[in-house]
């Protein structure tokens, strides 16, 4: 390979040993001008381990509440108790959002104040019972946390509970930036920090229970801030190994405005493939098409990713932040999706086992 | 093959077929972009990406030629038929003039009720009342229809047109410069040879023009291959090609849409852009259009060896006829090029730098 930037021919020379990259070599390839060359690296990696495929899911998502105790800056979709716009679904009202061909279900919600635990762990009951063939994907690890500060309930039991009333993996949210400084700017201190996040994630993958790991870019935050967050991840990877997903998550304007514009594709393009390189460890790097939108996410597949999440029959948070694309995608778009990339689109399930080969 | 072609395209070599059946099928689309963001970079070494203020009226819908993949026209009589007064058009032109354009990409369809006349008088007024705007009119078939009208000969029309002040011709109406597609598609527009003869007149008559592609229906690679080489080859005979624009089919409204559901993605552009950079070795410039293809893909495009955004297009009725509508600011343009690393600069219709940013 040739590279217009020749900074970037002893990164190639360690990606085609298989060597770790370093905190340096993240940096460089965040710097550099050789946008393609970054990506064609990204894909290079996307290509050894899993050829052609990419992956999608048919899925829903449920956010039981919006009411949320904290006040994260650049969320648009959290609502205090009684104001406006507020809501709080019951747990039949979520039973029934699951339809028979639903794969996996999402669910990520605000953190209320009132629930009490047992009230997630019945909602994930009623799902698991009336829809035993759909896989249950619940909870970030900041609301874990957060049912541990709310309710004394140590991640470990919580978790084990959930998982026995039929969770069976996380979601990847509540990470935002591994950044105390950010922490502190955006107002997140009220979540989990960086080590309790890594945490319960490592007790997630004792427990059997595979996890997702996000980062939300595109604001305030620096390239070293990116490098930091996701060697931090690395790092847990190694020691718990239970994570199957990176998903760069875009920072939506919307209505809370941290920057006058979304970031453009070519960063967008430029985070996943760094990402990929850099998470040597993880199984999938994911072009979530609601937050990058259809033609970035199309592209996306040529920069390392594997993923393209799923139908999403819907999404909330996202929406409710701005977030341009339509609702619900058929999997007819989305395999206009993959296929325009000249790639082939694979159906997978909550745990990634292959269902269905779209050749 | 990467590196064959890599070797001509540096040592200013031709890319033969096989190399350009190669990059629209076979290679892997970063390395093309690679290869053409490196082509582009030779030629134009300054991370520059211009754009034109302009817009896009339509002096009618009237038309007899009923394209397959058209859904702005309407046969002659048909009750939402319309044809501008030469007054109506100058109003619009004006309020261009009026927003900062210097470019007026001024098409209609073939309306044979109207006289040699109407079309002149509308390049001339133009150049009179608003001497900062280029009137950057009619495609090639519709010069092709006013010879028919006025009894003469091709020669014969663009000489008036020159006469009367016009100097650029767009280059819509190519569609894919192929027998085969332009009998399926469009089979009263003529052959390749119709828009290729009028362009080379143009050319020797001293007119500058863009060729267009309009791809992702009927064609397959060999038809664009033949329309890369048609292009290439004529741009050998005087140079007058200014820039490639390339754009997918919308298939929305019109009679191909049966067959076509959908138009082609953003990776398909990327590739088209990336190959017509590499095999059009003798085309000053290449557009990406944020306008056809999505503000996204534009940006990306960047990447890709366009060196050109295209226009702020304030009026556009084609691709809206097919329901695809896009609307951008000069802000935006601004925006846009910036973030994807490049420096704004605004050009003429003829790429001629009026102010960077």
């Amino acid at each position: 390979m040739r590279f217009s930037d020749t900074r970037l021919e002893p990164i190639w020379a360690k990606v085609r040993a298989g060597e770790r990259l370093s905190r340096e070599d993240g940096l460089t390839l965040f710097a550099t001008d050789d946008l393609l060359g970054v990506g064609r690296l990204a894909d290079h990696v996307k290509s050894q381990r899993e050829g052609d495929r990419v992956y999608f899911v048919i899925n829903r998502h449920i956010t039981p509440t919006n009411v949320c105790v904290l006040s994260c800056s650049f969320c648009g979709f959290a609502r205090k108790p009684g104001q406006a716009g507020a809501y709080e679904h019951t747990i039949e009202d979520m039973v029934a959002m699951v339809k028979d061909e639903t794969r996996e279900v999402h669910i990520v919600g605000g953190h209320h104040p009132d629930w009490p635990f047992d009230y997630y762990e019945r909602m994930i009951q009623a799902i698991h019972a009336a829809h035993p063939e759909t896989q249950i994907k619940a909870f970030t690890a900041a609301e874990i946390d957060y049912f541990w500060r709310r309710w004394k309930i140590e991640p470990k039991d919580a978790l084990a509970r959930l998982k026995a009333a039929g969770l069976q993996s996380m979601p990847g949210g509540g990470a935002e930036i591994f950044s105390p400084r950010l922490a502190k700017l955006l107002k997140y201190t009220g979540k989990a920090d960086p080590e309790r996040w890594c945490e319960i994630h490592g007790i997630a993958h004792g427990l059997g229970i595979s996890t997702n790991a996000t980062m939300l870019y595109g604001h305030v935050e620096t390239h070293a801030e990116r490098v930091e967050h996701l060697l931090r991840l690395r790092q847990q990877q190694d020691a718990s190994g239970g994570f199957s997903t990176f998903i760069p998550l875009t920072y939506q304007e919307g209505a809370t405005q941290l920057v006058p514009r979304r970031t453009p594709p070519g960063d967008s393009l430029r985070t996943i493939a760094v990402s990929r390189l850099l998470l040597d460890n993880f199984p999938h790097v994911e072009a979530y098409w609601v937050v990058l939108g259809e033609a970035t996410a199309s592209i996306a597949l040529h920069f390392g990713a594997d993923d393209v999440n799923g139908t999403l029959e819907d999404e909330r948070i996202q929406h409710l932040s701005g977030a341009q694309t339509p609702a619900g995608l058929a999997r007819e778009q989305l395999f206009r999706m993959i296929r325009d990339a000249g790639k082939i689109p694979v159906e997978r399930d909550a745990l990634y086992n292959v269902v269905q080969v779209y050749n | 093959m990467l590196d064959r072609i890599r070797e001509k395209t540096l040592n200013g070599k031709r890319l033969d077929r096989e190399e350009g059946r190669y990059l629209l099928t076979d290679a892997p689309l970063l390395e093309a972009g690679a290869l053409a963001s490196e082509a582009r970079f030779a030629r134009h070494p300054e991370k520059v990406v211009t754009f034109v203020i302009d817009t896009n009226p339509n002096y009618t819908n009237v038309c007899v030629t009923d394209c397959q993949f058209c859904a702005f026209y309407r046969k002659p009589g048909d009750k939402e038929a319309w044809t501008l007064s030469v007054d109506e058009v100058l109003a619009k032109v004006e309020f261009a003039a009026s927003k900062g354009a210097t470019t007026v990409l001024l098409q209609g369809g073939h309306n044979p009720a109207l006289p040699l006349d109407y079309y002149l008088t509308l390049v001339r007024e133009t150049r009179r009342r608003f001497p900062q705007v280029t009137p950057h009119f009619f495609t090639a078939s519709e010069i092709t229809l006013m010879a028919e009208v006025a009894k003469t000969s091709i020669d014969g029309i663009l000489d008036q047109l020159y006469n009367a002040g016009q100097r650029t011709i767009p280059g819509g109406g190519a569609e894919v410069l192929s027998e085969r597609v332009r009998t399926r598609i469009e089979p009263k527009k003529g052959g390749p040879k119709a828009w290729l003869d009028v362009h080379r007149a143009a050319h020797r008559r001293g007119f500058k023009s863009t060729a267009t592609m309009m791809y992702g229906h009927v064609e397959t690679t060999e038809d664009l291959l033949d329309h890369f080489d048609a292009i290439r080859a004529l741009q050998d005979e005087h140079g007058g090609f200014t820039a490639f624009v390339p754009w997918s089919f919308k298939p929305g409204n019109t009679l191909l849409e049966k067959w076509i559901k959908h138009y082609e993605g953003p990776n398909a552009y990327l590739r088209m852009l990336a190959v017509s950079r590499l095999y059009l070795d003798n085309f000053p410039h290449v557009q990406a259009s944020w306008f056809s293809e999505g503000k996204q893909a534009g940006q990306v495009a960047l990447h890709f060896g366009a060196d050109d955004w295209g226009g702020t297009l304030f009026e556009e009725n084609v691709h809206k006829a097919a329901d695809y509508v896009n609307t951008i600011s000069v802000e935006e343009i601004v925006a846009l090029i910036r973030e994807a690393g490049f420096t704004p600069a605004q050009r003429t219709t003829e790429y001629e730098i009026l102010q960077r940013y």
